[in-house]
């Protein structure tokens, strides 16, 4: 038993993976694992491995193809238990319904809550705060040595919408969000660290808890997004699907820093 | 080895709790119900929850399952988790005030008051989202085989005070709650053993085979 950790919640590290169709990509390489692109298979390694959390991405354009992530979610939900989000294509309270019935514990709204924050409320009020994330992609939009600002972008980052980062998120948690899920959309895929500045100012700005995503490329990454950028989670994706360290290790990592962690029971 | 009724009345995932009772006993028949014929049947009872209390009291008095459950809980082993551990209590503070079920004496309040009237900092967010440790500070026949220690997996905004002669297991956010209460024949649990990976299956198994006595 860890001693210095008894009295506190612990930072929740939290792997995320992207689903096409039902199957996972962006390849997840874990040692002698029969199919890479298998959900189960891969959540069952990810609950193995002592991960908090497990978070799965639609990024499937067709709605067909939706209904597939349903059935996904049903499987891994009825094998694995550990808290599960789901998120992309969300578009209605119904879809959350859907969700939530397949077997998440948690349902991320992106861009529907940008069409339409009333959803997130509805939402919110219907099924309760605890299963109602709200996923912010934000991309730093002040010139160099002027005050900090962030926007809201969707679709990839592509598209501004001229909301206020820190504000958004603050009016989210104000409409029931019960979380936030954060991706700078500067630091995704650049492996550079998360943007702090944007995790530190949304993290002090709302009473719910932030996950910070984008752009985890080493461990001490994931120490300063909870040191520095008051994350109450960090989520990850290629340096734990490339087998490049084991969720244990980056649990040792933060620990040794004074990160409070989970030991799974396992590893005792 | 039974059947186990897991109660269907609307306020969340069910499918989760009875996947992990179909998992750690794969004898068990385990049937989501909000048939009062069933639930009484059932050699066990799951009472699960999330969402409002309000939603929970009415949904329970629409279907006429508050007889039901008061019985139940009172006759066979019964396990509560989390909406359904706060609903056993007198009183909660949640939604203006609403009055609960009554099998346990006490109240269920917000952390942001707790943390108010107990002159601590907030020690984080609310809702306190993400795995604790849990103390076990009485014997139990569900804890066997769980080191004391163990962390569970907890999504709540509003907590259970500690309980005299009822608290089993004490977690701590700020201030010390109730993680786990007992008393006969039910025990009931804030956090969510059907999400807490090995530890909450272990207390899963123990149930499926309690007998429903200390």
């Amino acid at each position: 038993m860890t001693d210095t950790t008894l009295d506190s919640l612990t930072k929740r590290i939290i792997p995320c993976l992207d689903v096409d169709a039902g199957r996972v990509v962006k390849g997840v390489k874990f040692v002698d694992i029969r199919d890479a692109g298998d959900p189960v298979e891969i959540a069952r390694r990810y609950d193995a491995a002592g991960a908090d959390e497990i978070t799965f991405l639609d990024i499937t354009a067709s709605s067909d193809d939706r209904e597939t992530l349903v059935h996904v979610v049903e499987q891994v939900a009825s094998e694995v238990f550990m808290p599960l989000t789901v998120g992309g294509g969300i578009r209605s309270t119904a879809d959350v319904r859907r969700m939530l019935n397949a077997g998440a514990d948690k349902v991320g709204i992106n861009t529907a809550a940008i069409r339409e924050p009333e959803l997130v409320r509805q939402a919110a009020e219907r099924f309760g705060s605890q299963c109602i994330v709200v996923a912010i992609d934000a991309k730093r939009v002040s010139g160099e040595g002027k005050p900090a600002r962030w926007e809201v972008f969707t679709h990839g980052g592509r598209k501004p919408t001229g909301l206020d980062a820190v504000e958004w998120a603050a009016r989210m948690s104000e409409y029931g969000a019960g979380e936030i899920l954060l991706t700078s959309m500067d630091r995704d895929g650049t492996r550079e660290g998360f943007d702090l500045a944007l995790t530190r100012a949304v993290s002090d700005a709302v009473p719910v808890p932030v996950i910070a995503s984008g752009g985890v490329g080493n461990l001490q990454h994931l120490v300063d997004g909870v040191l520095e950028g008051h994350a109450d989670a960090v989520l990850a994706a290629s340096i734990f699907h490339f087998g490049e360290f084991t969720v244990a290790e980056a649990k040792d990592y933060m620990a040794a820093r004074g990160v409070p962690v989970r030991r799974p029971w396992e590893a005792e | 080895m039974g059947s186990i009724a897991v109660i269907d009345y609307g306020m969340g995932n069910l499918r989760s709790v009875a996947k992990a009772l179909e998992h750690v006993d794969d004898r068990a028949r385990v049937v989501i119900t909000h048939e009062p014929e069933q639930i009484l049947r059932a050699d066990r009872v799951v009472f699960p929850g999330q969402g409002a209390i309000r939603d929970c009291m009415s949904e329970l008095q629409r279907l006429e399952l508050r007889d039901v459950i008061l019985e139940v809980a009172r006759s066979k082993p019964f396990l509560g988790v989390c909406l359904g551990l706060q609903a056993l209590l007198e009183f909660s503070d949640e939604n203006g005030g609403v009055a609960g079920l009554g099998l346990l004496p006490g109240r269920v309040r917000h952390f942001r008051d707790g943390f108010c009237s107990a002159g601590v900092a907030a020690p984080g967010k609310v809702p306190l989202m993400g795995w604790v440790p849990v103390r076990q500070v009485a014997a139990h026949p569900l804890w066997s085989g769980i080191p004391d220690g163990q962390w569970f997996y907890f999504v709540h905004s509003y907590y259970v005070e500690l309980l005299e002669g009822a608290t089993v297991g004490v977690s701590r956010y700020g201030l010390d709650f109730t993680a786990a209460a007992a008393r006969e024949n039910m025990f009931a649990t804030q956090f969510h053993p059907e999400k807490s990976q090995r530890a909450g299956l272990a207390l899963l198994a123990n149930f499926a085979r309690w007998d429903g006595t200390r």
